[in-house]
């Protein structure tokens, strides 16, 4: 592998093989001293085009702790804002010796761009890019199910095991929300159907993709319909973007309170999921709008530990990435 | 010189011997710790403290015997394709303030033992750490050594020593070959 850009590029084996990294990076991070020596004299660049405060660190943290020298670059107050275009900015980072960029844009297939155009030599992380891809999320996201669920089902004391080399396979996850303007949905459609969960989306019809026919998903427009139709293992609550609301003639539903009502999670509709589900936000979360503080807060949310596994999934992607020989990947 | 060095019960008359040299050394058990480095050091650790752990009753073998992963801490990852990260698992007790000894099969070059002592170093602090080895085939490039010894084995730099283990490969045997042998078994060509 030579870059991360799209879940939709890795194979099931891929996949695992990054989860199970990551796994052993976790490992880790209970330690005293938790860095690595690893990626001692690299250089990786956080470029960021749009504003991000939890990916950013998290790819920072992740790079620190493998020892790599981290460069942050923000479009705001830099060159970009002066109106330099993405070429000007990687032959730049090039002539730095950025050895991987992580890159975070606005535009749909920005870092492919990047990767595909032969203007640097580096890496390129996707950090997201417009509504189209962010795979370190998905990845963190399916980390996050497979130790939570996978092995869990045999019985007490089952969760244990490890989930070493296991796919998600027999999972039911739940996407609630945004999927139109998503690319957290649109990564993890890909990623957990390569893995062998299957996918129900819960969305408002106008906050629905065209062409979701072809998707390997199954549709439903309420939340509580799909409480009542499917076993849900995980659910994950997309967060809903503040300008799509009510207001002018864009909005895509007719009121904060009604999204609640059809598509928010509280915790009645908590209650109703199996015993061992467990509730998912990618965040930022907007309490009160699509997850109450209650479920937000519950036992069943791991919207913290998501987190923490994110550092560990970054560091997966990086190492795998980086650490090995240049022509053998 | 090619072909098989140790047979079954070889091995097992050097693991018997190294473990009553490890007590010896270390005046019995207490805070003896063992840490096998994957893949083959692995079994030999545990194969170890079974066989102490029959001469001191006291000392608990799945309590004091872990892995230690040191692929993050090498100095060629560079040179290879990705490598596979392995499991890390300490024992139960702890590292701190331990006689740790190091389980490793191949000893050659020197630099698996250089990245071990740089990952113990992030686990903990121990009182000292010692090497146990199952073949020292020599050619080192880092002035370290072994304290404990299976057999030590001269070989060419072209040579490749296979050590085969029931645990990993179905069967127990050391065996030199002139470089030809490609069947994924440690050919101590990095240890």
């Amino acid at each position: 592998m030579k870059h991360l850009l799209s879940t939709n590029d890795l194979s099931r084996a891929q996949a695992i093989r990054i989860l199970d990294t990551a796994e052993q990076m976790a490992a880790t991070q209970d330690r005293e001293i938790r860095k690595l020596p690893t990626l001692r004299g690299k250089t990786i660049v956080n470029l960021f085009f749009e504003d991000s405060t939890r990916t950013r660190i998290s790819f920072e943290a992740a790079a620190k702790r493998l020892s790599a020298d981290v460069i942050n670059f923000s479009a705001k107050g830099s060159s970009v804002s002066k109106g330099e275009s993405l070429k000007d900015t990687a032959l730049t980072l090039q002539a730095m010796g950025a050895d991987a960029v992580v890159i975070r844009h606005w535009a749909s297939g920005a870092a492919y761009r990047l990767a595909e155009s032969g203007w640097m030599h580096g890496s390129v992380l996707n950090a997201g890019d417009g509504t189209h891809q962010h795979p370190t999320q998905a990845l963190l996201d399916a980390f996050t199910m497979r130790k939570h669920l996978i092995g869990a089902q045999e019985g007490p004391g089952a969760h244990m095991q490890t989930p070493t080399g296991n796919d998600l396979t027999g999972l039911t996850v739940g996407l609630v929300g945004d999927v139109l303007h998503s690319r957290v949905a649109r990564s993890n459609v890909s990623l957990l159907t390569t893995l062998g969960a299957k996918v129900v989306l819960v969305s408002p019809p106008t906050l629905v993709p065209v062409g979701i026919e072809s998707w390997p998903v199954e549709v439903v427009h309420g939340l509580d319909e799909a409480l009542d139709r499917f076993d849900i293992d995980a659910l994950m609550m997309l967060r809903v973007q503040r300008e799509r609301m009510s207001g002018g003639g864009s909005s895509f539903f007719p009121s904060a309170q009604e999204y609640t009502r059809l598509f928010g999670l509280d915790g009645d509709r908590m209650r109703r999921l199996p015993g061992h589900a467990i509730v998912m936000h990618p965040g930022p979360m907007n309490r009160g709008l699509e997850i109450t503080a209650e479920a937000a807060d519950s036992e069943r949310s791991v919207i913290v530990e998501q987190v923490s596994n994110g550092v560990a999934v970054r560091m997966a992607a990086l190492y795998l990435l980086l650490a090995g020989e240049e022509d053998a990947q | 010189m090619t072909g098989t060095i140790l047979s079954a019960p070889d091995i097992s008359r050097a693991l018997t011997r190294i473990a009553h040299e490890i007590l010896e050394r270390n005046g019995g058990a207490d805070r003896l710790v063992l840490l096998g480095i994957p893949t083959r050091g692995l079994p030999l650790a545990h194969r170890l403290a079974e066989r102490i752990a029959e001469v001191e009753s006291s000392f608990d073998a799945t309590a004091r015997c872990g892995s230690l992963d040191i692929t993050m801490y090498r100095d060629d990852l560079a040179k290879h394709p990705t490598r596979n990260i392995g499991a890390t698992k300490l024992p139960t007790v702890g590292i701190d303030d331990a006689v740790v000894v190091l389980v490793d099969d191949v000893f050659h070059t020197g630099r698996t033992i250089r990245a071990a002592l740089d990952a113990v170093k992030d686990e903990g602090r121990p009182q000292s750490v010692q090497l146990a080895v199952l073949v020292d085939r020599g050619h080192r490039e880092l002035p370290i050594r072994a304290d404990f010894v299976g057999k030590n084995i001269p070989t060419a730099r072209s040579e490749r020593v296979h050590v085969r283990l029931t645990e990993t490969d179905g069967e127990d045997a050391v065996l030199l070959s002139d470089g030809g042998l490609r069947d994924g078994s440690t050919t101590g060509g990095t240890a």
